[in-house]
C-alpha cells in the first residue's frame, strides 16, 4: 500500500499570513498588468470580426498586414495560430469604426477577404472560421458573464448555508472569490484572450474550487462533532491533514487531464486549458489557505453556538504568536491519530 | 448477500444494455448538394447518434434582428415571429437536414445550419423578402389531363417507373371520381403505369395531389425536367405544400397544380388576425385588404365562387386551400372549422409575414469550416485518450486492485456519459469535449474519497468488510455536497451561455450524474463481488 501524506500533521493554518502575502502579490502583479495592458477581450465581447485562415503556402505576415492596411483595416490585428501558415485576423469594432466608414461587420468580412486574395492569392488559402459580432451582442455578453459569476456565488452561499451553516458558506464564497480574482490576474499576466469559453473555464474553476473547499469543510463538520474539546484552529488543521491524501490524488488526476488538454487538444481549447490548469492550483490553495483561515476569522467575529472559534483567538496573545501546544489537535478519544510530538 | 449482488448486477447490466442501444449507429438523413445537378438531395448515412455542435462539424450560426436602420419597427416581437415563419418555410432550401431556427429572447432570431458551407447562399435564403400570393387551384383538372403526355415524355426519355404500384391506387383517396377514372383509362391504354402518375395520388380538392413523403424529392426532380415542363399546360404551375400530411399512418407531401396568375399578392394585405368565432366556435382568420386590393379581390372572387384558393408563401402552399364561398371585398375571413386556434394563428402569421416583410439584419455570424471541426475532433480525442491513460496509471499505481476496479468503473462512466448525450439528444461541442476530458479527472474523485475513507477505517482497526461498508457510507456526504455544488455552477453556465458553452455545461452535468452511478454503485458492486469471492482475505489491495 502506497500512502502519501498518511498521518500528516502539518500546521497549515500557521502559514496563513505568508499565504495571504503570496496571493496578494500575485493579485497585485495581475492588477498592474490589468491596468497597463487591459483585458484582451475576444470579439464576442467587443464586437468585431475574426477570421482564421490556413494559407497553402508560406506567406510573410507583413504582406498580409500591408494588404489589410490597403483595404482600410488599419486597426486589425494579425497573429499566427498554432503554425506558420495559419493566421488569425481580428478587427475589433472600436478600431475599425474610426478608420473606415464601413462599420457593418459583414463589410469587414468582405474587406478581409479582399486583403487575403491580394496578399496570399485567390484560392491559395482556406478559411477555418469566421465570426462577426455586432456591438450589441458583445455588450449583452459582458453583462451575462459578470452575472453568471455573481449568480454562482449567490447560489453557492445559499446551498452551503442550507447544507452547513452560513459561516461556512461565507468562507467558501470568499475563497471562491479569491480564485476568480487570482484567475483574472493569471489571465491578464498571460494575456489570454477572454472569450466565452474562458469565462466558462473561470466558472468551472469556481465549481472545482468549491468542490475542494466542501470536501475539507465536510471533514471539519464531522470533526467538530467528533472532537468536542478541540478549538476550531486545531480542527481545521486536523481536517486539512486528514483530507491531504485525497487532495493529492484528485488534483493529480485532474492536473493530468488538463495538461493533456493543454498540450494536445489544439489551439481552440488552449486558453480554456490554461485557465483550468491554473484554476486547479489556485482552487487547491484557496481551500486550505483562504477558506479555512477566513472561517476562523468569521467564527471569531460572529461566534457560533459552541463559540470554539472565539476561544481560539481568545486564547492567543494579541501579537499573533501561537503557543505550540494550542496548534496541535488532542482528540478526546484514544484514536491512532493521536498527535505525535512536535516535529 | 449473494442475492444483493445479483440484483446490483442486473441493474448494471440493464444500464449497459440501454447505453449500448442508444449508441448503436443508425441511419440518419443528410442533405448534400449534388455536384452534378447543383440541387440539394437527401442521402442516408450510418453514424453514431451523437449530435455534433457547429464547432465540431462545421457550419453557420447566425443571429438576426429586425433591421431598424430604415425606420423604427414598432412591434419587433411580432416582426421577428413573422420572420421566423418565413425562414421556416424556406428550411428545405438550406443545405442541412436539421436547421435550428429559433427565437431568442423577444426580438432575436437564431439560425444554425450545421454542415452548411456557403454562408452567402444561406444568408441570401434567410434575408430574401417574403412573397405572398393567392392563386386559384387547377379547377378544370388541366394538369391531370396532361399526365399521360408527361408520362409518355418521360418514357421517351428512358425513365422507368421505380414504383410498380398501379395507378389505380391513385383513386385511394376518392375525390373527383369521374376525372380520375378517365385518367385511369388512358394510362391503362398505354399498358404500363406512368412514371409520374403512379407517384401521384388524387387529393381531396381539385388540383391537389399527394406524394408519399419519401418520393417527393424524386417527383420534384421529375417535374423540374424541361421535357416535363413543356408538357405542363400553359397557365398552370406546380407548387409544393409547406408541410407533409399523414393519412393512414403514412406521410404524404401535397403537390398543388395552381393557376400561374395570382389573384392577389401580399402587398394588398393590410391586416390578418386569428380568433375563435364566438357563435360557431370555429377557428377563423380575418384579413383586411387595401382599397385597391379590395377592388381586385371582389372582382376575382366573384368569378371564382366555389373554387379553391391556395395561399402561397415563397412558393409553398400554406395549409389547405380554402374554398371561396362568396364575393369578398375589403374584409374577408378564412374558416378553419374545428381545427385548433393554433393553426389559425399560424395562418394569420403567414398572411402578415407576406403583407409586412420584416427585413432582417445580421448581428452575429460565425462560420466554422469543416476541416477545423475535424481537426478539433481529432485533437480532442487524442487529448482525451492521453488523459484517460494518465488517470488509469495513477489510479492503478496508487490503489492497486481497488484502483483497477475504479478504472473498470471509469470505462462504464465513459459509456454512460456518451449514451446520456445520445439519448437526450444533447449536442457535443468542442468545449463539451474538453468538459468530458476534465470530468474524467474529476470522476475518480468520488472513488478517491471512498478509498481514502476505507484506508482510514482499516487504520482504525476495523475488519475488511466493515471498513468497506463504512468507507462508502462516510464518503457519501462529501461526494454529494461537492457534486451538487459543481452541478449548480454548471446549470448557471447553461442558463447564461450560448451554443458551445451550453454544450460544455451539459457534458459536465451528465458526466457528474454518470460518475455518481459508476463511482458509487458500480464500484461498490465490484467490491462486494471481490469480498464475496475471497472471504478469507486479510489485507485489502487498496
Amino acid at each position: 500500500m502506497i500512502r502519501l501524506f498518511a498521518n500528516a500533521n502539518y500546521d497549515f493554518i500557521k502559514w496563513r499570513r505568508v499565504a495571504f502575502s503570496v496571493t496578494g502579490a500575485i493579485m497585485l502583479i495581475g492588477l498592474i498588468f490589468l491596468m497597463t495592458r487591459g483585458v484582451n477581450y475576444s470579439i464576442e465581447f467587443t464586437g468585431g470580426t475574426l477570421m482564421q485562415v490556413e494559407a497553402h503556402k508560406q506567406v510573410p505576415m507583413s504582406d498580409i498586414r500591408a494588404a489589410l492596411d490597403q483595404v482600410g483595416l488599419n486597426g486589425a490585428e494579425i497573429q499566427t495560430f498554432g503554425s506558420d501558415t495559419s493566421f488569425v485576423i481580428r478587427a475589433r469594432l472600436a478600431h475599425s469604426a474610426g478608420t473606415t466608414e464601413q462599420t457593418s461587420t459583414e463589410a469587414v468580412v468582405a474587406a478581409i477577404g479582399r486583403a487575403l486574395d491580394q496578399s496570399i492569392g485567390v484560392g491559395q488559402y482556406t478559411v477555418g472560421q469566421t465570426a462577426a459580432v455586432g456591438p450589441k451582442v458583445g455588450r449583452e455578453l459582458q453583462g451575462k458573464a459578470v452575472m453568471a459569476i455573481l449568480l454562482s456565488f449567490v447560489v453557492t452561499l445559499i446551498y452551503l448555508a442550507v447544507r452547513f451553516e452560513w459561516r461556512f458558506g461565507l468562507a467558501a464564497v470568499v475563497a471562491t472569490a479569491h480564485d476568480v480574482v487570482a484567475t483574472i490576474a493569471f489571465i491578464s499576466v498571460m494575456h489570454l484572450e477572454v472569450s466565452l469559453i474562458v469565462v466558462g473555464a473561470v466558472l468551472t474553476v469556481v465549481g472545482y474550487s468549491l468542490n475542494d473547499t466542501i470536501i475539507i469543510f465536510d471533514r471539519v463538520r464531522e470533526n467538530l462533532r467528533k472532537y468536542r474539546r478541540q478549538n476550531l484552529y486545531e480542527i481545521l488543521n486536523l481536517s486539512i491533514n486528514e483530507t491531504l491524501p485525497r487532495s493529492v490524488l484528485t488534483h493529480g488526476t485532474t492536473i493530468a487531464t488538463t495538461l493533456s488538454l493543454l498540450l494536445l487538444a489544439g489551439e481552440v481549447i488552449r486558453p480554456f486549458a490554461w485557465v483550468m490548469t491554473f484554476g486547479i492550483f489556485t482552487g487547491t490553495f484557496s481551500s486550505v489557505y483562504i477558506a479555512a483561515p477566513v472561517l476562523l476569522w468569521i467564527e471569531k467575529r460572529w461566534p457560533g453556538q459552541d463559540a470554539r472559534g472565539a476561544r481560539t483567538f481568545g486564547a492567543r496573545a494579541p501579537t499573533g504568536a501561537t503557543a505550540p501546544d494550542a496548534t496541535r489537535p488532542v482528540p478526546a478519544t484514544s484514536s491512532p491519530r493521536a498527535p505525535q510530538p512536535a516535529r | 448477500m449473494d442475492k444483493r449482488i445479483r440484483g446490483r448486477l442486473w441493474v448494471i447490466g440493464a444500464l449497459i444494455v440501454v447505453s449500448i442501444i442508444s449508441l448503436v449507429p443508425r441511419n440518419t438523413k443528410q442533405r448534400v448538394i449534388d455536384p452534378s445537378t447543383g440541387r440539394l438531395k437527401d442521402t442516408t448515412v450510418r453514424r453514431l447518434p451523437i449530435n455534433l455542435g457547429l464547432d465540431l462539424q462545421g457550419g453557420i450560426h447566425l443571429a438576426l434582428e429586425v433591421d431598424q436602420s430604415k425606420g423604427p419597427v414598432p412591434d419587433c416581437a411580432d416582426a421577428i415571429q413573422r420572420a421566423e415563419r418565413v425562414v421556416r418555410t424556406r428550411i428545405d432550401e438550406f443545405g442541412t437536414t436539421e436547421p435550428v431556427v429559433q427565437i431568442q429572447g423577444r426580438c432575436r432570431l437564431i439560425v444554425e445550419l450545421a454542415g452548411e458551407k456557403d454562408p452567402n447562399r444561406a444568408k441570401g435564403v434567410i434575408q430574401r423578402t417574403a412573397f405572398l400570393e393567392f392563386r386559384i387551384t387547377d379547377m378544370k383538372g388541366q394538369f391531370k389531363d396532361a399526365l399521360p403526355q408527361i408520362d409518355a415524355a418521360l418514357r421517351k426519355a428512358g425513365i422507368k417507373s421505380r414504383n410498380a404500384a398501379p395507378s389505380a391506387v391513385a383513386q385511394l383517396f376518392g375525390g373527383d371520381t369521374s376525372k380520375s377514372k378517365s385518367k385511369h383509362d388512358t394510362t391503362s391504354d398505354a399498358n404500363a403505369p406512368g412514371v409520374l402518375s403512379s407517384l401521384l395520388f388524387q387529393g381531396q380538392i381539385p388540383g391537389e395531389f399527394l406524394v408519399p413523403e419519401e418520393q417527393w424529392p424524386l417527383v420534384d426532380s421529375l417535374t423540374q425536367r424541361p421535357d416535363v415542363r413543356a408538357q405542363i399546360p400553359r397557365g398552370i404551375e406546380l407548387r409544393w405544400g409547406a408541410q407533409s400530411e399523414s393519412r393512414s399512418a403514412r406521410s404524404y407531401r401535397p403537390l398543388y397544380a395552381v393557376e400561374a396568375r395570382p389573384i392577389i399578392t401580399g402587398e394588398e394585405l393590410t391586416k390578418a388576425l386569428a380568433r375563435r368565432d364566438p357563435v360557431t366556435n370555429q377557428s377563423i382568420v380575418t384579413f383586411q385588404l387595401s382599397r385597391r386590393g379590395a377592388r381586385i379581390f371582389s372582382q376575382e372572387t366573384g368569378r371564382h365562387i366555389n373554387d379553391f384558393m391556395a395561399i402561397i408563401l415563397d412558393g409553398r402552399v400554406q395549409g389547405e386551400p380554402p374554398v371561396i364561398r362568396n364575393q369578398i371585398g375589403a374584409n374577408g375571413q378564412i374558416e378553419l372549422g374545428s381545427k385548433p386556434l393554433q393553426e389559425a394563428s399560424d395562418l394569420a402569421l403567414v398572411l402578415r409575414a407576406g403583407a409586412l416583410p420584416a427585413p432582417l439584419t445580421i448581428i452575429e455570424e460565425r462560420t466554422i469550416g469543416p476541416s477545423l471541426g475535424a481537426d478539433s475532433i481529432k485533437d480532442g480525442v487524442r487529448a482525451g485518450v492521453v488523459g484517460v491513460v494518465l488517470v488509469i496509471v495513477i489510479m492503478i499505481g496508487y490503489y492497486r486492485m481497488s484502483g483497477a476496479l475504479a478504472v473498470a468503473a471509469l470505462t462504464l462512466y465513459c459509456l454512460f456519459t456518451l449514451a446520456g448525450l445520445a439519448a437526450f439528444g444533447f449536442t457535443l461541442t468542442l468545449p463539451g469535449m474538453a468538459g468530458f476530458v476534465l470530468s474524467i479527472g474529476i470522476a475518480v474523485d468520488a472513488n478517491v474519497l471512498i478509498f481514502e475513507r476505507i484506508r482510514e477505517e482499516l487504520v482504525h482497526g476495523k475488519s475488511l468488510r466493515l471498513a468497506v461498508d463504512e468507507g462508502f457510507l462516510h464518503a457519501m456526504n462529501a461526494i454529494v455536497d461537492s457534486n451538487v455544488s459543481t452541478v449548480l455552477t454548471a446549470l448557471i453556465l447553461y442558463a447564461v451561455g450560448t451554443g458551445p458553452v451550453q454544450g460544455f455545461a451539459i457534458t459536465l452535468i451528465i458526466g457528474i450524474a454518470a460518475s455518481m452511478v459508476s463511482a458509487i454503485f458500480v464500484v461498490k458492486t465490484l467490491f462486494l463481488m471481490w469480498l464475496n469471492r475471497r472471504p478469507n482475505m486479510v489485507t485489502l489491495s487498496i
